[in-house]
C-alpha cells in the first residue's frame, strides 16, 4: 500500500517537474490516467488496458455503440504507418485517450487516440547477430506511469508513459543462447511476469516476475523441472532437463481471486518424443503459478511427450460455463492439437473436464475420461529415422492467435485452421549452444478433398457444441478475435488484408475492409467523447508468410505473396 | 542456481575480470582476442568442424559427395582462433555431384567443396537440414530451401535471397578460406 501512496504522489509531481524541465508535454498525456491494479481488474468500460482487455483472456469489449445494424457504416478515422514490416501481432492499448502500440523492430509508439497523432516512439537496436525467429511483438502492459516492453533480445524495458524515455531495463535471459520473447508481458498481483520462446534452441523454459517499480527480479519458476522437483521424473534420461525447451509464447491469463496466473507451455527440445523420453512436464501444457512465490500449483499437459510441435502457445481462457446443470469455474483452452479443452481451475490443481477435436485429428484415439490423458496413436507420432504424417499440422488447428468470449451470446470465438496436416522427418539433434536444437524436417499438406482452410468458429460455452463456422475458401486464418456487446466479432487474419465483422450470435459476415497489408494483429475497441473505435495492426509476417508461401508450393499461383509494411488502422461509424 | 543464472553470474565476473584487467592495463589482449573470434572469416582461414574440441582442420575429404552438409567455424591458421564469437560466422560445407555444379558455383569451389553461410536469409536460423531427394539445403525454422549446386539460390520458402558463399581453396590438403563472404550476412530481422 505504501507503494501505491507513493505512485499516487509520484503522478502528482511529475507533470510539474516536466513542465519546468523538459520540451513541453501533449496535453493528453500531462492528463496520464495512471493504471492501477483496481483498474486493471475493472477497466473503464471505454479502455483496454492490457491485451486481452481483462485478465479472464476474454478479449471482449463491452461498448455496444456499434452494432449488426449500423457496422456497415464503419470508416477509417485514421491510419499511422508504423515504419516497419514483418508480423504486426499487437494489441493497441488504450488509456484515457492514449494509445501505446508495440510493432517487430522492437518498438513502441505512443498515440492520440483519437487523432493518430505521434507523442513519442521508442526504439530498442537489436545485435546483428540477435537469435529471434520470429521477429514480432505481441503488446506491451501498462502499470503506474509505466509502460512495459519485452524487448526481443530477451530483456524487459520499463518505460516512462509520458515521454518514452527508459526507467529501468532488466535481462531476462541470454539471447545468444536462444532465449528470445515476442510476447507482452503481464502485470498481475503487483507484479510484471514474462517468459520466453526459444524451444527450437534448447533453452529450458520459464516464467519470471520482476518488481514494476525496479525491475529487481523477484522470482523464476522453470517449466522443466530439475531432478528432485515435482515432475522431474517425466525427464528420466540424464540431463535432458536442461535443454528440455517448454518456451513460453503467449501472456499469461490470471485469476485474482485464487492469485494465479495460467501460463502456456510450448514443446519440449528436441521436437522428437523418442529422444527425449518420458512425459517431459511441463511441455505442452498449461501451468497454475501462485503469483506470490512463482510457484506452479497445478497443470494439466495436454498430451505427453509432444512430438508434433503442439506447443500450447495459448493460455486458456477463464470462463465459468455450466455441465449437467452445475456451473464450473472453468478453464476453457484452444489448443494447437485441434482439441477444445474444457477444464476446471480451483485454488491449484486443474482438473479435466472434456475435450473435443474442433479440426480433423488423427493423432488422439480416446482420451482418458478422468485425466484427460490422450491415447496416441503410434502411427500419427513423429520419430526418428522415419517420416511421418499427422493432422493438425505442426502449425496446429489453431495457433498463438487468440480467441475471444462474449458473455451475452456464451460463445467462444476461434480462429481456426482446418485441413492443415504435416509429414514431420526426424533425426538425432545434437546440442550446441546458440545453434537450432530441433531435429525435424517438417512440411505441410492439404488433408484430400479439402475445400478451405482458414475458419472461424463459434462454441457456446455450456452446451460444449459449435454453433456456427465462418469458412474463407482461400486463405488461412491467422486473425486474433475481438467480441463486442454491439453482438460483433472482429478479425483479420486472411491473405486478401480484409478486416472482418460477423453477426456474434449467427457467424454472418457484415462487414469488410481490405487494408494494406494482411491483418495478424489483436483487434481492440475502446471509447472517446461517446464515439466508439475499433483498431487493430494490420502488418503480414512471420508465420502467416511462410505458410502462404508453402501453400503456394503446393498450389502454384494461388497464394501469392502480400503486401507486407505495418498500418494501425482505427474505424468508427460514418 | 539455474544454469541461466549460473551463466549471467559468470558473465558478470567475466566482465568485472575484463573490467579490473582494463584498470591494470592487461584488458587489450583479451579484447583483441575477443574481436578476432567475431571476425568473419579471413583469407586464409582454416575449417573446423562445430563443436570438434580437438580444432582439427578440416580437409575435402571430410566432406562426403551428396551428403548432409557439415557445419562449420573458421579458424586462424596462426593463433588457431576459432571464429565462433559470433553466430554469423557460422558456415556449411556440402559436396553436391559434381555434374550439377553451375559454372559460378563450381568457380567458387575446392576440389568440389563449397562453403555457405548457415545463416538463413529470412529469419536467421541455421540451416541444419538436408534433403536428399535432391540434394538441397532446407531451413527447419521456416523451411527455406537452397540449391548448393548454384549459388544456394533460393528454391523454395519464405527467404528472398540467396545464401552468402565463402569461396574456397585446398592448401597442404587443407580447406582454406580464399576470400570472404560474398556478401554481408543479414537476415530479415535487421
Amino acid at each position: 500500500m505504501k507503494s501505491s501512496l507513493n505512485t499516487v504522489l509520484a503522478w502528482a509531481i511529475v507533470p510539474v517537474i516536466a513542465a519546468t524541465a523538459q520540451a513541453p508535454v501533449p496535453l493528453v498525456l500531462q492528463n496520464y490516467k495512471g493504471v492501477t491494479s483496481e483498474r486493471l481488474a475493472k477497466p473503464e468500460d471505454g479502455d483496454w488496458l492490457m491485451i486481452r482487455r481483462t485478465w479472464d483472456g476474454w478479449g471482449y469489449s463491452p461498448l455496444e455503440k456499434i452494432t449488426p445494424a449500423n457496422v456497415t457504416r464503419l470508416q477509417p478515422a485514421w491510419i499511422f504507418s508504423t515504419g516497419v514490416s514483418s508480423g504486426h501481432e499487437s494489441a493497441p492499448l488504450v488509456n484515457n485517450g492514449v494509445m501505446f502500440v508495440s510493432t517487430p523492430g522492437n518498438q513502441v509508439i505512443a498515440l492520440d487516440a483519437k487523432t493518430g497523432t505521434l507523442l513519442w516512439r521508442y526504439r530498442r537496436p537489436l545485435a546483428a547477430d540477435v537469435v529471434l525467429m520470429h521477429p514480432t511483438s505481441r503488446g506491451v502492459a501498462l502499470y503506474g506511469d509505466k509502460v512495459f516492453f519485452a524487448s526481443a533480445d530477451a530483456v524487459l524495458v520499463a518505460l516512462d508513459a509520458k515521454t518514452g524515455k527508459e526507467v529501468w531495463t532488466s535481462k531476462v535471459a541470454v539471447n545468444k543462447d536462444g532465449y528470445y520473447i515476442s510476447l507482452a508481458p503481464l502485470v498481475a498481483g503487483g507484479k510484471v511476469m514474462i517468459g520466453t520462446s526459444g524451444g527450437e534452441w534448447g533453452i529450458r523454459g520459464f516464467v519470471a516476475a520482476f518488481d514494476p517499480e525496479t525491475g529487481r527480479e523477484l522470482w523464476r519458476t522453470f517449466t522443466i523441472p530439475a531432478p528432485g522437483e515435482p515432475g522431474s521424473e517425466t525427464w528420466p534420461k540424464g540431463d535432458q532437463w536442461k535443454t528440455g525447451g517448454g518456451p513460453i509464447w503467449v501472456t499469461g491469463n490470471y485469476d485474482p481471486e485464487a492469485n494465479l496466473a495460467y501460463w502456456g507451455v510450448g514443446n519440449g527440445g528436441p521436437w522428437i518424443g523418442d529422444q527425449r523420453p518420458g512425459d517431459n512436464l511441463y511441455t505442452a501444457s498449461t501451468i497454475a503459478i501462485d503469483v506470490s512465490t512463482g510457484k506452479i500449483k497445478g497443470f494439466h499437459q495436454y498430451h505427453p511427450n509432444d512430438s508434433w510441435d503442439w506447443d500450447e502457445v495459448s493460455p486458456p481462457l477463464l470462463i465459468d460455463y455450466k455441465r449437467q446443470g452445475r456451473t464450473i469455474k472453468g478453464l476453457i483452452d484452444v489448443a494447437r492439437d485441434g482439441y477444445l479443452w474444457f477444464l476446471e481451475r480451483t485454488d491449484g490443481q486443474i482438473n479435466f473436464v472434456e475435450g473435443t477435436p474442433f479440426v480433423k485429428q488423427n493423432v488422439f484415439t480416446r482420451l482418458d475420461p478422468k485425466t484427460g490423458r490422450p491415447d496416441i496413436d503410434p502411427a500419427h507420432k513423429p520419430q526418428t529415422g522415419k517420416t511421418t504424417s499427422f493432422c493438425p499440422s505442426l502449425w496446429g488447428g489453431k495457433n498463438w492467435p487468440p480467441a475471444a468470449f462474449s458473455p451475452k451470446t456464451r460463445m467462444i470465438y476461434i480462429p481456426a485452421n482446418e485441413n492443415l496436416c504435416a509429414t514431420s522427418t526426424g533425426r538425432e539433434a545434437d546440442y550446441e549452444p546458440g545453434q537450432i536444437y530441433m531435429g525435424a524436417q517438417s512440411s505441410m499438406t492439404v488433408a484430400p478433398g479439402a475445400d478451405h482452410i482458414g475458419e472461424v468458429q463459434a462454441w457456446n460455452v455450456d452446451t460444449g457444441k459449435r454453433v456456427w463456422t465462418h469458412s474463407y475458401a482461400e486463405s488461412m486464418n491467422w486473425g486474433p478475435v475481438l467480441a463486442t456487446a454491439g453482438g460483433l466479432v472482429f478479425s483479420g487474419g486472411t491473405n486478401d488484408r480484409k478486416f472482418h465483422a460477423f453477426d456474434a450470435s449467427t457467424g454472418k459476415l457484415l462487414w469488410e475492409f481490405p487494408t494494406n497489408s494482411g491483418i495478424l494483429g489483436q483487434p481492440v475497441s475502446f471509447m472517446m467523447d461517446g464515439r466508439q473505435y475499433i483498431a487493430v495492426e494490420s502488418g503480414w509476417g512471420v508465420d502467416s508468410r511462410s505458410l502462404q508461401a508453402n501453400l503456394n508450393r503446393l498450389f502454384p499461383g494461388k497464394y501469392p505473396e502480400i503486401p507486407e509494411g505495418g498500418a494501425i488502422w482505427v474505424f468508427e461509424l460514418k | 542456481m539455474p544454469p541461466d543464472n549460473d551463466r549471467l553470474a559468470r558473465r558478470d565476473v567475466l566482465r568485472a575480470g575484463l573490467s579490473l584487467g582494463a584498470q591494470l592495463g592487461l584488458g587489450a589482449g583479451l579484447k583483441a582476442q575477443n574481436n578476432r573470434a567475431a571476425t568473419r572469416p579471413q583469407k586464409g582461414d582454416l575449417l573446423v568442424k562445430t563443436g570438434d574440441a580437438t580444432a582439427t582442420p578440416l580437409t575435402p575429404a571430410d566432406i562426403r559427395l551428396a551428403g548432409r552438409q557439415v557445419m562449420a567455424w573458421a579458424m586462424d591458421p596462426v593463433d588457431k582462433t576459432v571464429r565462433s564469437g559470433s553466430r554469423l560466422n557460422r558456415i556449411l560445407l556440402v559436396r553436391p555431384d559434381p555434374a550439377k555444379l553451375s559454372a559460378a558455383t563450381k568457380a567458387q569451389s575446392a576440389e568440389g567443396v563449397i562453403a555457405y553461410s548457415a545463416i538463413c536469409t529470412h529469419a536467421g536460423c541455421e540451416v541444419t537440414e538436408w534433403v536428399p531427394d535432391g540434394q538441397k539445403l532446407f531451413c527447419p525454422c521456416h523451411e527455406s530451401t537452397f540449391d548448393p549446386a548454384d549459388g544456394a539460390k533460393v528454391i523454395d520458402g519464405p527467404a528472398t535471397r540467396l545464401l552468402p558463399a565463402l569461396p574456397l581453396d585446398v592448401s597442404d590438403g587443407k580447406l582454406i578460406v580464399r576470400e570472404p563472404f560474398t556478401s554481408p550476412i543479414t537476415f530479415e530481422t535487421q
